[in-house]
């Protein structure tokens, strides 16, 4: 028998951390709406093919700057109408989150990755390692991002992966600055030398003591990120240097609806709203996650 | 029969969205003029709570069930807003637990102090900046006229404290709420600060409501006081009958847990659990004779 | 073998002393000038002062978690300062901590089980989970908790339970010398009394070498055989606890003693003035 009185009684058994991780998700609204739209434009991406009522590539000159569906002229066939070249601008909108949702995803885990080594290494270790990172990010940080994005799509040419490559480039300081403020802290936390009076090497405590503390902030980030990086995309489809102006993208199309918005404003209309319906859900999610996931509003 | 400085009676309050659960049991005390009367007691005892009742600055969601906190007569619980800052303004002060964060960091000391002075005895900025002095060196403030000009972060722990047991004497109130005023000092400094509470108080004539969990604390600077558990009083008399002849069993077990440097061996034996036991029994009655006639 | 567990000698610990902004040089700020201090085996050291004594660095420095400047720390006669991390990780098992906040020094996002079980498979003192396992269980009955803490996540239990569990993660290695530092200032007294019943035990039964780190000295009192008392960095008193709290020899250590309120009626104590000038 312990030679104390067991302290007051440990409450009954909690659920399984998943499911405990689980209910918070859903017990945020922004997680549900944001993520729930994310979900939605995800499947619109993945199924566009079957989705999409015409070919966005279609031209139909009999059939152009038809308004969209309520309007006066408008042809039921075109729900949200035609641009100058008779293209269905719903299938083009369709299409684009294909570009939109590459982009968003992977330039913003590159940048993530990235980043977070680098800021996990310099929080952590100090002296010269996170003099160096600081001033590479501090260098960074001072260069104007459009130029770079430009330079960097001159050397690589234009083109999906130029465009992810020119945000992980422009973006990684982001994760960088904030893990790299995060780690500090958290390495002052006593249980990091808890772990190293057990015997824990600095890999050890640096991976699976700091990281996972480190991860909610990581992935508030993360979505946040993903929403810039499709404001990026769009504005370098706006100045032609994303993919081809034959591949539907958000941006082309508010730059092609840019000339033509006093005969067919909706060409330009759609796919801002789009633009800015996707930042907003990833925003919304960001926040959602962060307050989610914290450990101790987890109860 | 005169009317005591402040009488709590039987003040009850509640927490939570449902508000059954009880943070304050029935709880009556009374200070008369001149008394400092200390409120003991583990952390979740109520102590807190009770002083920020008297305040009239209890945190959202705790909410006063039945009772009265009178101070003079005048049940201020019966006050609106506006009317309990009129009373409270001039009458009762605070001596705040934790220095570093209850100083605003970006004003100097000075407008910190004459504040109080210029709002509530309306006293010209020259007359206050006179009086803050006057208060400075009263609390034995080495170059009060240097700590004037000064900023919190240039003052040490101890001065801090000083400068807000200037500030709660500053207009002469006729109660001082001590919110473990020590706890986050040295024992040196705490020593030099509760002879200054003590020195103030007496020489004003001051009553003080002095919330610790040091029952050595309460020996030596409270006149009487009021031992809490679960916000409900489980003693209360003069700190002599309190400590020489406990008369609860928890008072006597809590004094058997107390470490002492001039005894080996103290401070080993916890609170047996039975007598945690009888506390929760004596508490559950209670709740359920208030439910019976409520 | 060496007669003490522990043995430091002039051990001198200063901070910063970087090269700052423009390559001009910090001088290092000392917090530690020179402490000498033992601590014999099974035996039960209070390293006493008020803040800023320097009484939390030299804990670490004997943990080798700080490295001097100058001096030695021999553990078990071996030399331990200027060690190599990697060098040092063998010993790490027999030298463990207890911290002052255990929220802070649990990982919140590391359940009960995984902090108690992980370090006896990084040290092969159990061949398996399963085996790690039945010695954690051994050892949360011992320190008081029920095993149902095992699923349990730091944030969801009392502070006096997470006070046991980080008893319980320096105990479960069974090492030879525990650092408890201020390990019980935040609690209550009563929560306070049975932590420090438990460390008595502990310590009994395991033949423990302690070093208790506290600006209490009534709880030093309660658990320590000698005491170090520290001040601006030095060791101005040490002795058996009965001879420095009767009758202690330094000026500042007798304004230290006399400034602790004991729960006895002393009218003079509030009104005399302290014992230096």
């Amino acid at each position: 028998m312990a030679e104390i009185a067991t302290a007051a009684p440990v409450p009954a058994a909690p659920p399984s951390r998943l499911a405990k991780t689980l209910r918070a998700l859903v017990a945020q609204p922004k997680v549900i709406w944001g993520g729930g739209f994310i979900l939605f434009l995800l499947l619109l991406a993945l199924a566009a093919p079957f989705i999409a009522p015409h070919d966005p590539l279609a031209q139909d000159l009999m059939a152009g700057t038809l308004p969209p569906v309520g309007f006066a002229e408008h042809d039921a066939a075109y729900l949200l109408g035609t641009d100058d070249l008779g293209r269905d601008v719903l299938s083009r909108l369709i299409y684009g989150t294909r570009i939109a949702l590459t982009v968003a995803v992977i330039a913003a885990v590159l940048a993530a990755l990235v980043g977070t080594i680098l800021g996990l290494l310099a929080g952590y270790y100090g002296g010269i390692v996170d003099t160096v990172v600081s001033r590479l990010i501090e260098i960074w940080m001072a260069f104007p991002p459009v130029l770079l994005s430009i330079l960097v799509v001159a050397i690589m040419g234009s083109g999906v992966t130029s465009v992810i490559a020119a945000i992980a480039i422009i973006d990684w300081t982001r994760f960088a600055r904030v893990v790299r403020a995060e780690t500090m802290a958290q390495a002052q936390a006593d249980y990091v030398t808890a772990a190293r009076t057990l015997g824990f090497g600095r890999l050890a405590i640096l991976f699976r003591e700091i990281l996972p503390n480190v991860a909610p902030v990581l992935l508030a980030l993360l979505t946040l990120e993903m929403g810039i990086a499709v404001i990026v995309e769009a504005i370098l489809s706006f100045v032609g240097l994303s993919v081809s102006s034959d591949t539907p993208t958000w941006g082309g199309m508010i730059a092609q609806g840019r000339q033509i918005i006093y005969q067919a404003w909706w060409v330009f209309a759609a796919p801002l709203a789009a633009l800015f319906a996707t930042v907003l859900a990833f925003n919304q999610l960001g926040d959602g996650l962060r307050r989610a996931l914290d450990p101790v509003m987890q109860r | 029969m005169t009317v005591p400085l402040l009488a709590v009676s039987h003040l009850n309050a509640v927490v939570g969205r449902a508000g059954n659960a009880p943070v304050l049991r029935d709880v009556s005390l009374t200070i008369a003029r001149g008394e400092v009367h200390g409120l003991v007691g583990e952390s979740g005892a109520g102590k807190s709570t009770i002083a920020k009742a008297i305040l009239g600055i209890l945190p959202h969601g705790i909410r006063i069930t039945g009772g009265s906190i009178a101070l003079e007569g005048e049940d201020l619980l019966t006050f609106d807003a506006v009317t309990l800052r009129q009373k409270l303004g001039p009458a009762v002060s605070l001596i705040p637990q934790d220095p570093q964060t209850a100083l605003n960091p970006g004003r100097r000391i000075e407008a910190q102090l004459t504040d109080g002075l210029r709002l509530w005895k309306g006293m010209s900025a020259k007359d206050a900046h006179a009086r803050a002095l006057q208060l400075l060196e009263e609390v034995q403030m080495r170059e009060p006229a240097r700590v004037m000009r000064s900023f919190p972060h240039e003052l040490s722990g101890g001065m801090r404290q000083r400068v807000l047991i200037a500030a709660a004497f500053a207009l002469e109130p006729k109660l001082v709420i001590a919110d473990e005023p020590t706890t986050a000092l040295d024992v040196t400094v705490q020593k030099q600060i509760l002879r200054l509470i003590r020195s103030m108080q007496e020489r004003h004539g001051t009553g003080v409501v002095f919330v610790t969990h040091d029952l050595g604390v309460v020996a030596q600077i409270c006149d009487r006081a009021t031992l809490l558990y679960m916000g409900k009083v489980m003693e209360q008399g003069n700190v002599s009958d309190l400590l020489n002849k406990p008369r609860h069993a928890y008072t006597k077990a809590l004094m058997e847990a107390c470490p002492r440097y001039d005894q080996p061996g103290r401070g080993l034996a916890p609170v047996p659990e039975e007598v945690f036991a009888a506390c929760r029994a004596e508490i559950a009655a209670f709740d359920q004779a208030g439910a019976g006639h409520g | 073998m060496a007669d003490n567990l522990i043995d430091a000698r002039g051990v001198v610990v200063a901070y910063g002393g970087q090269r700052g902004a423009f390559g001009k040089r910090v001088e290092p700020k000392p917090v530690l000038h020179g402490v000498d201090l033992v601590i014999g085996r099974g035996e039960t050291v209070g390293i006493v002062g008020e803040s800023g004594s320097g009484k939390t660095t030299l804990g670490r420095a004997l943990l080798g978690l700080v490295q001097p400047a100058s001096g030695s720390i021999h553990f078990d006669g071996k030399e331990i300062t200027g060690l190599q991390e990697a060098a040092m990780r063998p010993l790490r098992r027999r030298m463990q901590m207890i911290f002052q906040d255990p929220m802070s020094s649990l990982n919140p996002r590391r359940a009960i089980r995984h902090i108690l079980v992980d370090p006896l498979l990084l040290h092969g003192l159990a061949k398996n989970r399963r085996e790690a396992e039945t010695r954690v269980r051994a050892v949360l009955d011992r320190v008081g908790l029920a095993v149902a803490a095992l699923d349990r996540y730091p944030h969801e239990l009392s502070g006096g339970q997470r006070q046991r569990v980080g008893i319980a993660r320096a105990v479960v290695l069974e090492p030879d010398f525990v650092l408890a530092d201020e390990i019980v200032s935040g609690l209550d007294v009563s929560t306070q009394a049975q932590v420090l019943q438990l460390l008595a035990g502990l310590k009994r039964d395991m033949n423990l070498s302690m070093a208790f780190i506290s600006h209490d000295l009534s709880v030093v009192r309660a658990v320590c055989d000698r005491v170090y008392v520290l001040s601006g960095g030095r060791v101005v008193e040490q002795g058996a606890c009965e001879s420095v709290f009767s009758a202690p020899q330094d000026a500042y250590t007798r304004t230290l003693i006399d400034a602790i309120p004991l729960p006895v009626i002393d009218p003079a104590w509030l009104g005399r003035r302290p014992a230096q000038a």
